[in-house]
């Protein structure tokens, strides 16, 4: 094999004791590799092992600490990626550096432009991308816009425009994170036909099926240092995870049989239309019984997101009908869904299951503020009653406070008074000539309010709490009455109990969300809907983009809920995550379901065929024959 | 001929709007000219074209600097400092005792525009320097420059300076008043200073800039996603820098059309929103030189309408004769604009990392 032989060739790169701190962080300690020609190099370990940091010095972004980076044999330092980009090296972010409103044509030759006199010569460039997107088998429309193009071909286009630039060493970070399975397999095909012609590529990942599909070389960091070597040959799942976590993780779920209970979810003949007015759900029908997790298996895109949209309230259904507890919620409002006891895992965590800016405690009550113990009263029916309450309370104070001063005041004893702090007696003298209230006064006046007021404050809060704790419900008036204040002890203990039992790492619950690391971020998510013991639990793509060993812990504690009797929606692009954890499996295909089996009756294959659009008498019937 | 100066579909589709717009301003021109005399016709396109040159030239402004994702709302203030220092140049080299050479026509009057322009420029490299060296709000730094413009030629305003005469005419209308059509069109095509003629033309030429050219692209880029610009090796400051220059030397040319051109003299505070009105007409065109050109026109149609429906007797009190461009500008921005997109980074800092 040409490839192979290219592959025991030269040292492309090699990078030698690189180390980098961060303020109070070791990213990089001491780290050596190197890459072969036509190589593809996996790089693997869990979010914040230092493969980005590191992958970030090589291309010039950040500068190490200490360390060479050889490329060709030669010590190469660079200021900017323009530098490591004309030496040959290209990279493709996770979040994509194309221009979303221009053609794929303009963003391949941005900032190296061919032009004709003073002129861009746009012909000239589509005939470069075309000839590079024929030559490298990457198909793509020079004269697509970017944003029309779905995100597998916008990935290309990264390709491209590294190959315009004449890379020689690749650098992908996480290409497949946002990729559906079928595009995956395109990139991989991609990535083999590049390193037959000689194309080095770092491949930056945190899943092991994809390293053992397509790397030749496998280098394991954790912890800011490396801390393995393998290849795909001697490499199984479970021993290139103990490298990464530093354990032994278990990547297959420990659950028992389940004992369904009654019905939890029933949905009836369920329709929806996507955000382009395309039907995107038709006709669902299914339903979920306590105890019992269902999974929903499907190429992404099929319909899944619009049918967690509509259980959750968060999208209108054209038909059909949403039944939970015997409650039918179709068309009410998320609230309304969330009060009846269901727990929603968004699949997009960052623009819905969390506030970035939020911290920590406040994210874990943002389905629960509104309710004891978190909101206390004064409500906003009861405030004019609670203000009432204060000026009254005030004015007695007020009252008995003036009768006393007054009483003072016409007594020798209020000159006896002020001359106990030092004061003269200032009636006499300057009274007249401020014509009006002297300091010592105004400040004994403010001060009075302040207390007054505070301690008007406090009663009426206590008095108000302790009806709430006898009442043992909110104090409102109607439903839709709700406290107004919040209790921030109250929160805090929540949060700490939630990090605590969910084990999130984080420094504190007053750090914002958005801090955290992804894994930890969804963990927050998962603690403060499972945190609530619901009675249904949506969880949508609950372990997507985040570390081996969250995942571990997340489906721990969806099979948990499930014991706990809790009715499990698991919808999961993810094969795996869907087979490891389901007890009964429907398959959506174009927005319907194609078939309901039960998980331990049907293989891998079948529900792979049946995703891809085979039919279920098809598929299922040949195994029966 | 408009298509091949644009780009993408979008922006065919602007261009086609605006061919269409005047078209059927056109028409209607034809249609008027029957009914109430062709003098009348003809003086409404001229103030049309009249009202149209600051605004054209304010809404280039704001395209040069939002394109590059600054957002510019000093174009205002831009406009009138260049009108008082124009104008200010201009009553200087006109006191007697200068000398001859620099009081003829071309030198005294191109040292005016000159320095009117490099007002604004300059202005536009402070706005510059405020929102990308020092971050701050870029609203807050043009209305910085509002403020700084109107207080400083208020207060320095010279009332009753004279100056020896504003811009003539490039050409004169070389047909006779009794050659029917040819003589109306004359009157609309020749007898304009050179400023207007200016403006038709800065208005293709950036254009062509901007779809056309490496420095359009990189421009473009550097408005929608800086990051990838600068990640390619694009100087995305520097070129920022450029840009707001440019956006004030244009926002400069729209103020010195006012003093040296239209009016010839200077009055406190003399733009009168025109800087504003331009920023809409610029969302109106979609940040699209064409459409922006559209836009101007339209509202300065609705001026000179204002102006003309004034002398004739209809029976509205003419404050609400006098609301009609700017009712026009809300009804325009609203119902007709649809789906306009700004650059997706305009306004937001760029920090390198």
């Amino acid at each position: 094999m040409a490839g192979n032989n290219m592959r025991n060739g030269d040292v492309v790169l090699e990078i030698r004791g690189i180390t980098k701190h961060f303020p109070g962080v070791l990213a990089n300690d001491n780290v050596n590799l190197t890459l072969k020609k036509g190589e593809i190099l996996a790089l693997l370990g869990e979010n914040g092992a230092g493969k980005s940091t590191l992958m970030n010095i090589v291309y010039g972004l950040y500068r190490a600490d200490s360390g060479q980076v050889l490329l060709r044999n030669q010590e190469a330092h660079f200021a900017s990626p323009r530098e490591a980009i004309h030496s040959g090296i290209g990279m493709v972010h996770q979040h994509f550096q194309l221009i979303p409103v221009m053609s794929v044509a303009e963003n391949v030759v941005l900032g190296e432009e061919v032009t004709s006199g003073a002129f861009l010569d746009r012909k000239e460039a589509v005939r470069h991308v075309r000839e590079l997107s024929e030559q490298y088998k990457l198909r793509v429309d020079p004269d697509a816009i970017i944003e029309e193009l779905p995100v597998g071909t916008q990935q290309r286009v990264e390709i491209i425009k590294a190959l315009y630039r004449h890379a020689e060493i690749l650098i992908l970070d996480e290409p497949t994170a946002v990729l559906t399975p079928q595009e995956v397999d395109e990139l991989f095909k991609i990535m083999r036909d590049l390193a037959d012609r000689g194309v080095s590529i770092i491949f930056i990942t945190h899943k092991l099926k994809e390293v053992l599909t397509i790397a030749h070389r496998i280098v394991v960091m954790r912890d800011g240092q490396v801390v393995g070597e393998a290849t795909p040959a001697e490499s199984t799942p479970e021993s290139l995870a103990a490298m990464m976590v530093g354990r032994e993780v278990l990547l297959r779920v420990q659950r028992g049989p389940a004992h369904p209970q009654d019905t939890v979810l029933d949905v009836i003949g369920l329709s929806a239309l996507d955000d382009r007015h395309h039907h995107a759900v038709r006709d669902v029908s299914f339903s979920v019984r306590s105890g019992e997790v269902l999974g929903v298996a499907g190429v992404q895109g099929n319909g899944q997101t619009e049918l967690v949209e509509v259980l959750t309230g968060l999208r209108h259904a054209t038909a059909g009908r949403v039944i939970i507890h015997g409650e039918d919620l179709t068309n009410t409002s998320p609230r309304s869904v969330t009060s009846s006891g269901t727990g929603h895992v968004p699949e997009d965590r960052r623009r819905f299951g969390m506030v970035d800016n939020y911290t920590v405690a406040e994210n874990l009550v943002l389905n629960s503020y509104y309710d004891l113990p978190f909101s206390v009263p004064p409500t906003a029916r009861t405030l004019p009653v609670v203000m009432a309450g204060y000026i009254g309370i005030f004015l007695a104070f007020f009252a008995v406070l003036a009768s006393i001063w007054g009483a003072l005041w016409s007594s020798a004893l209020w000159s006896l008074t002020l001359g106990l702090f030092g004061i003269q007696d200032v009636e006499s003298a300057s009274r007249e000539a401020m014509n009006g209230p002297n300091m010592v006064e105004l400040i004994v006046m403010l001060v009075m309010v302040l207390v007054i007021g505070y301690l008007a404050h406090r009663f009426t809060m206590w008095v108000l709490r302790r009806l709430q704790k006898a009442a043992g419900k909110p104090l409102r008036f109607g439903k839709k009455d709700r406290g107004l204040v919040l209790d921030h002890r109250q929160i805090d203990q929540h949060a700490v109990g939630l990090v605590e039992q969910f084990d999130i790492r984080t420094p504190d619950v007053d750090t914002h969300a958005g801090s955290l690391s992804g894994g930890n971020q969804q963990k927050m998510v998962v603690a403060r809907e499972f945190g609530r013991k619901p009675r249904l639990l949506v969880a949508a793509q609950p372990t997507r983009g985040i570390d081996v060993g969250s995942i571990e812990f997340i489906h721990q504690q969806i099979i948990a809920q499930r014991d706990a009797g809790a009715a499990v929606l698991l919808v999961s692009a993810e094969l795996d995550e869907i087979v490891a954890l389901s007890d009964r499996i429907v398959v959506m295909y174009k927005g319907e379901i194609v078939a309901t089996v039960d998980a331990d009756k049907v293989t891998r294959e079948q529900l792979g065929l049946l995703m891809a659009g085979a039919s279920a008498e098809d598929v299922l019937g040949v195994r029966a024959a | 001929m408009l298509s091949i100066l644009t780009g993408t579909a979008a922006n065919r589709r602007t261009a086609i709007a605006s061919g269409v717009g005047l078209a059927v301003i056109l028409v209607v021109a034809f249609l008027a000219a029957g009914a109430v005399g062709p003098a009348i016709v003809v003086a409404v396109i001229n103030a049309s074209i009249r009202n149209m040159v600051p605004i054209a030239f304010g809404a280039l402004s704001g395209i040069f600097s939002e394109r590059s994702g600054i957002v510019n709302i000093g174009i205002e203030g831009m406009m009138l400092m260049a009108a008082y220092v124009g104008f200010m140049i201009n009553v200087a080299l006109s006191v007697p005792g200068v000398s001859p050479i620099l009081q003829t026509e071309p030198v005294r009057l191109g040292l005016s525009i000159l320095g009117g322009v490099l007002a604004g420029g300059i202005l536009g490299l402070f706005h510059a320097l405020l929102s990308i060296r020092y971050r701050v709000d870029q609203i807050i730094s043009g209305t910085v420059i509002n403020m700084l413009a109107l207080g400083l030629t208020g207060y320095f305003y010279l009332p009753g300076a004279t100056t020896l005469g504003r811009l003539p005419p490039v050409v004169v209308n070389p047909f006779s008043a009794d050659s029917g059509i040819l003589f109306w069109l004359g009157e609309i095509l020749f007898k304009k200073g050179i400023i207007t003629y200016l403006m038709f033309a800065l208005v293709i030429a950036s254009t062509i800039g901007l779809f056309r050219t490496v420095w359009g692209l990189r421009t473009r880029a550097v408005g929608e996603h800086p990051r990838a610009a600068d990640t390619l090796g694009i100087n995305v400051h520097r070129l920022q820098y450029r840009n707001l220059f440019f956006s004030g030397c244009l926002a400069g040319l729209g103020g010195v059309f006012l003093t040296l051109e239209a009016v010839g003299t200077f009055e406190r505070g003399m733009t009168n929103g025109r800087g504003f009105i331009a920023l809409a007409v610029m969302i109106f065109g979609k940040w699209h030189p064409l459409g922006a050109a559209a836009g101007a026109l339209l509202f300065g149609f609705a001026t000179a309408l204002q102006g003309q429906l004034q002398f004739f007797n209809i029976n509205v009190p003419h404050q609400f004769v006098g609301m009609l461009p700017y009712l026009l500008t809300v009804i325009v921005l609203a119902g007709f604009v649809g789906r306009a997109r700004p650059p997706a980074h305009v306004g937001k800092p760029y920090e390198i990392e």
